[in-house]
């Protein structure tokens, strides 16, 4: 009974004839559909990644905006600081003349004389810790010395660096190179100490003069130390850059400061503060991440 | 005729604040070219003092080596040792690791194709020529040894130190490893001193086997020597008389005259 029912509802005549448009369309339909699919999978991911951060700068800038609207407020509420900084924001390479450059300039000149001082302070870091990693006289004869400067803050070295040099810039490089060396030296010297045993033997066996020593064992060993001695130092370089400019004038980031807080251009200094802290970021992913690659076979097995 | 190496009347104590501690005592062995030594004992009894003393590691507080008439004071590639925890360099590659040995060796010598060659000729000696591009961290514990081995044996030492080499590997990757170094040393014919502390491994191994006392003030009290013809194939030694008797008598020797106190 019920197959000739279901026969009789297949046969009807007047089926629609398939027309190609229809086709068409409809696997663009499951196209879409299956795209949406993977995005909905890999949308998760990304939001739990992207929201929070997101929430929390824009809570702050709300709490922010709060607090500094009131009749009293003595800082600039973000709203403001859009305002008025608006042209520092947008566009960090104006140059408008010698004193008057957008931040990215600015930034650039307080990074050259980063460069410079941490490239000294690398290589004489690197020279002196191993010196002291590997001579146990060395290391009794410096290591108090070092302990002792080390805790000395940046700033407290310009004005005998501005004595020495009789010269601005080179002082702010020196105190840059003076900030970043001591967990350069400290960080290198441990790296050596801690040259397993077994490593120093496969030298002795193959009897690797000292230069080989240095370049084959000695530095591959350490490296993983002395990156992280170099990436305090940056760290550190980066935060008496500032200081030191503020003081010896210039046309970087640390002057830009203090030139506008002597103008009272509060939202300015906000701006600064903020492509100083991005700046600073950067600065220690970099040397993390070259870090990374440069230390990836050093992993003791 | 002088033998090939020639240790002598060894005594070595570690001074410890102003107590010294007699770790060796008046050690005599002479070793021929070509011959395979295994020196075995109880830990604590010095073997591997020993060892880095003839590896020129560890300066002799009295006597001396002699190896093919030279005094032994440093450490050099003529006496290549096999580490017991391998010691590769983890930053260089299987192939960097045996080739810095190869570059140090003969970068006077040979050229740079025949340093290549050289260096892959050992990697195949001990079954690792697959892997040349991975580093230490990358390979298995016994791979690890091959190629301290073939670190060791690219050097062209007149003798090779193995310092409880098979120590640390399991008991099946053990075995395969003591056939590789059976099957090099019997086609090189290098002259070989193992530390162990595996009867069946110094008897498969050895053409003779020392026995030391415990220590302090550890000597040798007993060599044997193992007189089976080669290659010895460990499956048909199992019930061989010289096989076993060689055994009993090195087990003998450790568990009964050699047996540790009772408080170690």
């Amino acid at each position: 009974m019920s197959v000739p029912a279901l026969s009789e509802r297949h046969d009807p005549a007047p089926v629609p004839p398939p027309h190609p448009p229809a086709d068409v369309v409809r696997l663009g339909v499951a196209r879409s559909r299956f795209l949406k699919q993977k995005v909905m999978l890999v949308l998760p991911g990304i939001a739990a990644r992207t929201i929070p951060p997101l929430l929390g700068i824009g809570l702050t800038l709300i709490v922010w905006e709060i607090l500094c609207s009131g009749a009293g407020a003595t800082l600039p509420p973000p709203s403001q600081v859009w305002r008025e900084g608006k042209e520092l924001i947008l566009d960090p390479w104006f140059n408008y003349g010698p004193q008057d450059i957008g931040l990215g300039f600015r930034l650039i000149v307080s990074l050259q004389r980063v460069a410079i001082g941490f490239g000294f302070a690398i290589i004489v870091g690197i020279t002196l810790g191993t010196l002291v990693g590997q001579s146990t006289w060395a290391m009794r004869a410096l290591d108090p010395l070092f302990q002792v400067l080390r805790t000395i803050p940046p700033l407290a070295w310009l004005p005998i660096a501005l004595a020495a040099f009789r010269n601005s810039q080179p002082a702010a490089i020196f105190v840059i190179f003076i900030t970043a060396i001591w967990p350069i030296i400290i960080n290198t010297a441990v790296g050596i100490r801690n040259i397993p045993q077994d490593y120093r033997n496969v030298a002795q066996v193959l009897q690797l003069n000292h230069f080989e020593y240095f370049t084959k064992i000695m530095v591959p060993a350490a490296a993983p130390y002395i990156f992280t001695g170099l990436r305090i130092g940056v760290g550190l370089a980066w935060l008496g850059i500032v200081a030191a400019e503020m003081l010896t004038g210039g046309v970087g980031i640390g002057f830009f400061i203090w030139d506008a807080w002597n103008s009272s251009r509060l939202p300015d200094i906000i701006v600064a503060l903020v492509y100083i802290g991005l700046v600073g970021f950067a600065l220690d992913r970099i040397v993390a991440a070259v870090g990374y690659f440069a230390t990836r076979g050093t992993a003791r097995s | 005729m002088n033998p090939y190496l020639q240790i002598s009347h060894i005594d070595k104590s570690f001074a410890r604040g102003t107590a010294g501690n007699d770790v060796l005592k008046g050690v005599t062995l002479s070793i021929s070219k070509g011959e395979f030594v295994s020196i075995i004992g109880h830990s604590g009894c010095g073997k591997s003092t020993l060892l880095n003393i003839v590896a020129g590691l560890t300066p002799a507080t009295h006597g001396g080596v002699v190896l093919e008439g030279q005094h032994v004071t440093t450490p050099g590639p003529d006496r290549a040792v096999v580490f017991q925890n391998h010691s590769l360099l983890p930053w260089l590659t299987v192939y960097g690791n045996v080739r810095l040995a190869v570059d140090k060796v003969f970068g006077k010598t040979k050229s740079r194709a025949e340093r290549h060659d050289w260096t892959m000729h050992h990697l195949h000696l001990v079954h690792m020529a697959h892997e040349t591009q991975k580093r230490p961290a990358e390979i298995s514990g016994g791979m690890k040894q091959r190629v301290g081995i073939a670190r060791a044996l690219c050097m062209e030492p007149k003798v090779l130190l193995l310092d409880e080499p098979f120590g640390a590997l399991d008991a099946l990757t053990r075995a395969q490893l003591q056939d590789t170094v059976q099957e090099i040393a019997a086609r090189l014919g290098n002259t070989v001193i193992m530390i162990t502390h595996d009867v069946d491994e110094a008897v498969l191994l050895s053409d003779r086997i020392v026995m030391m006392t415990n220590g302090p003030c550890a000597t040798i009290g007993e060599v044997l020597t193992v007189d089976l013809p080669r290659p010895r194939d460990r499956l048909k030694l199992t019930d061989n008389a010289t096989y076993l008797g060689a055994r009993a008598r090195v087990l003998r020797f450790l568990y009964e005259r050699q047996r540790r106190p009772a408080a170690a």
